[in-house]
């Protein structure tokens, strides 16, 4: 079933975003162990492609192919590139004359790494592109949800903050969405993106209306350049509008989790004692992390290279 | 001096309202006669049974990117894609390095275009210097060097009080003002129409509203100072909305449309191909049946294809880094045709609003196959059915949406001041 390349949540069925969250909790097994490494991907060859600066992620992903023994290599042209306009197309080329087994490509805009898939023999994995998707976020949300509350189904998830900038909660929207959930938006009226009805979401001025009712709220990290004027007037008017803690919490259900994908920008977003303490579930989406990202690259790489009819031909 | 018999074909000529079949004889540049059955047996015959006879496009809109930017396209390039596509001239836009701002640089470009170029050209020069939005050109100079119209292009003037003064001085020289319509701080680093396609692909919206408030901006100016705006590439049901009004005030406007904007919607942008960047944006459907409906009632008075080259490697980047732009000239002709396949226009009215109307916004000679008009002349099979590959074709760029398609209608035949300069079996002739 599941395709060749994880571009985003989008293009996956029910089935296919189970079937890799179910993969998952066998690998979340492996990182409990002393010897938190299994032979399943040796001798493949792993290349995170990030152009756009990411620890976390990275870090997550490098994690993920150590325990599964692959060999995992970082290339991030990002910064040096940005001036010399490099094509993205001769970087994917590059890449596919060493032959990987999978590239993980993020990008800072949408796109990126669909226009690599076409050109690359090896499986794609979006690792984030621009305000697109974030497939393995949303993942180790669901994963994370799913732990908590049984099921996806039948939930109310409210993601709160920049929307229009964020490719997370696209992803988790698709996603909850596909499992069932009822997904709601809100944030300050700039940050929530033309036609957001389309996506399927309920979109809200009032956070009080928005989390009335909801067993899930995930707040989203939002970019201190975008807090100071052009979007939201203030640092101190987006918390005390948009922030979530413990008093503002009380409009959603009583057993509520609140999720952040981080780092978060305490007191902004999240209350500093939300950010650190039940509900919240920050450590554990981290956790998921790495088992999600173990289960996508297992599914994913090493599959027979893309047929060469199907790949974009240099002219 | 050389004859030419344009024989067999269905003469479509909008400034004499003749449309049936008739013979096109050229004797020394010029029509020396439109008849049935001309006999001129020493004559050059081009076979035109089938197909139609036209006065040659005019476009009102071309990026020929010389000087600077040869390694885009260059006078030589362009105007060899011109004639292929059909169009006997092409007004080119003054963002070349160095900037058209100055006589020098237009003498450069109308002599390169005497020896390149198979395509008359027409400079587009800046309106104000550097294309900097502050001080004016020396319009008189640049009109006295060749100018034909001027324009900012892409960098439009966002100072209304030097927008007001390029059209005030404008009055002086008697040629339109080209006014690309966006608002800079509206478009906010937006590369593809605002809305659910937008969202969708999590890239950056271009609202319409960032065109819409310029063209207002714009047609009060033009109002008020009384000079002759022209729009370019119309592509928001507002905008054609706002134009119609001022028209009917009596405002001096006049406003083309591009080929894109009339068939293409943002939706065309999800597989986040980097050639369906293109400014303004591709729009929504209703946007897009509004520009066709502009086009047909004469709010908007004439096609332009906006041919924008670009190197491969230039397209090759991200999305919101490639450069916006597309080719046309070669295509434009088979995408338009698509208004008179689906009954919108006839087919004398498209050829009006490619040629006719182009040749009267710039008061230039030609869009008319009248007996004493140079002859500039394009024959058209609008069945032919070709499939378009950018590699085959005579612009340098290959940054085109509708690479590898099948397209129908072609330019067969390409006459431009009596001398045959392109034919579809033999290519460029000179």
């Amino acid at each position: 079933m599941i395709g060749r390349d994880l571009l985003g949540i989008e293009d996956l069925e029910r089935a296919e975003i189970e079937r890799i969250l179910d993969t998952a909790l066998h690998m979340s097994e492996i990182g409990r162990r002393e010897v938190k490494k299994v032979p399943t991907l040796r001798g493949r060859t792993i290349v995170n492609l990030f152009f756009e600066p990411s620890t976390r992620t990275r870090a997550s992903f490098e994690i993920a192919g150590k325990r599964l023994s692959a060999d995992v290599i970082n290339f991030s042209p990002g910064s040096s590139s940005l001036t010399k306009a490099e094509s993205i197309l001769d970087t994917a080329r590059t890449l596919d004359a060493m032959d990987p087994d999978a590239v993980v490509v993020r990008h800072s805009v949408a796109g990126v790494p669909s226009r690599i898939a076409e050109v690359l023999a090896a499986p794609v994995i979006n690792a984030g592109d621009g305000a697109h998707e974030h497939p393995t976020q949303a993942l180790l949300d669901l994963l994370t949800v799913r732990q908590e509350k049984g099921r996806i189904d039948g939930l109310t998830v409210t993601i709160v903050g920049d929307i229009v900038h964020s490719r997370v909660a696209r992803s988790n929207i698709y996603g909850f969405r596909r499992l069932g959930a009822e997904v709601r938006v809100v944030g300050p009226p700039p940050m929530i993106p033309a036609s957001v009805e389309t996506l399927g979401v309920k979109s809200y001025t009032s956070l009080r209306e928005a989390l009335d009712g909801a067993d899930v709220v995930m707040a989203l990290r939002i970019q201190n350049e975008r807090l100071s004027g052009a979007y939201t007037p203030s640092i101190r008017e987006y918390s005390a509008t948009f922030g979530i803690d413990r008093a503002t919490l009380r409009f959603a259900k009583d057993d509520a989790i609140v999720m952040h994908p981080g780092p978060v920008n305490r007191g902004v977003e999240l209350s500093h004692d939300l950010a650190d303490h039940r509900p919240s579930v920050i450590l554990d989406q981290v956790r998921n992390g790495v088992a999600v990202r173990m289960a996508v690259l297992y599914l994913f790489s090493g599959r027979p290279p893309r047929e060469a009819a199907d790949r974009e031909v240099r002219p | 001096m050389s004859r030419i018999l344009v024989r067999g074909g269905r003469v479509l000529d909008p400034a004499s309202e003749r449309d049936g079949p008739a013979d096109v004889l050229v004797e020394d540049g010029c029509i020396a006669q439109v008849a049935a059955g001309i006999a001129a047996e020493d004559a050059l015959i081009v076979d035109a049974s089938g197909c139609w006879v036209t006065p040659g496009f005019i476009d009102l809109h071309t990026h020929l990117r010389e000087p600077g930017q040869e390694y885009k396209e260059d006078i030589a390039t362009g105007g060899r894609a011109a004639v292929a596509g059909g169009f006997t001239a092409v007004a080119c836009m003054a963002n070349t390095d160095p900037v058209n701002d100055d006589p020098a640089t237009t003498d450069f470009i109308l002599d390169r275009a005497r020896h390149d170029s198979p395509a008359r050209v027409y400079p587009v020069a800046a309106a104000t210097r550097r294309l900097e939005g502050q001080e004016l050109t020396e319009m008189s100079a640049l009109v006295d060097a060749g100018a034909v119209a001027f324009s900012d292009d892409g960098r439009t003037i966002m100072d209304g009080g030097v927008m007001r003064n390029v059209l005030e001085y404008s009055r002086l020289v008697e040629v339109p003002i080209i006014s690309h319509a966006e608002d800079r701080g509206l478009v906010a680093g937006g590369v593809v129409n605002e809305g659910a396609v937008s969202t969708r692909l999590g890239l950056p919206g271009n609202p319409a509203v960032a065109e819409e408030v310029l063209v207002a901006r714009d047609l009060l100016l033009a109002e008020f100072t009384r000079a002759h705006l022209h729009v370019a590439h119309v592509s928001t049901r507002g905008a054609v909305e706002l134009i119609r009004r001022a028209r009917e005030r009596g405002v001096h406007v006049t406003a083309e449309v591009a080929p894109h904007h009339l068939t293409l919607t943002d939706e065309a942008a999800l597989g986040y191909d980097t050639n369906t960047r293109v400014a303004p944006p591709l729009r929504s459907a209703a946007d897009r049946d509004a520009c066709r409906a502009g086009l047909v009632d004469g709010t908007l008075d004439a096609i332009a294809t906006d041919h924008a080259p670009h190197a491969q490697h230039e397209k090759e980047l991200d999305f919101a880094s490639a450069p916006p732009g597309m080719i046309g000239l070669e295509t434009a002709l088979a995408v338009v045709l698509d208004l008179v396949r689906s009954g919108e226009l006839s087919p004398i009215e498209l050829v009006r609003r490619l040629s006719t109307n182009p040749a009267r916004i710039l008061s230039r000679p030609g869009g008319t196959l009248e007996v004493g008009a140079p002859a500039d002349v394009t024959v058209v099979d609008p069945e032919k059915r070709w499939l378009y590959d950018p590699a085959k074709g005579y612009s340098k760029a290959r940054n085109s949406p509708w690479t590898g398609q099948t397209l129908s209608g072609r330019a067969v035949a390409t006459l431009v001041g009596g001398r045959l300069v392109y034919d579809a079996m033999r290519g460029i002739l000179v």
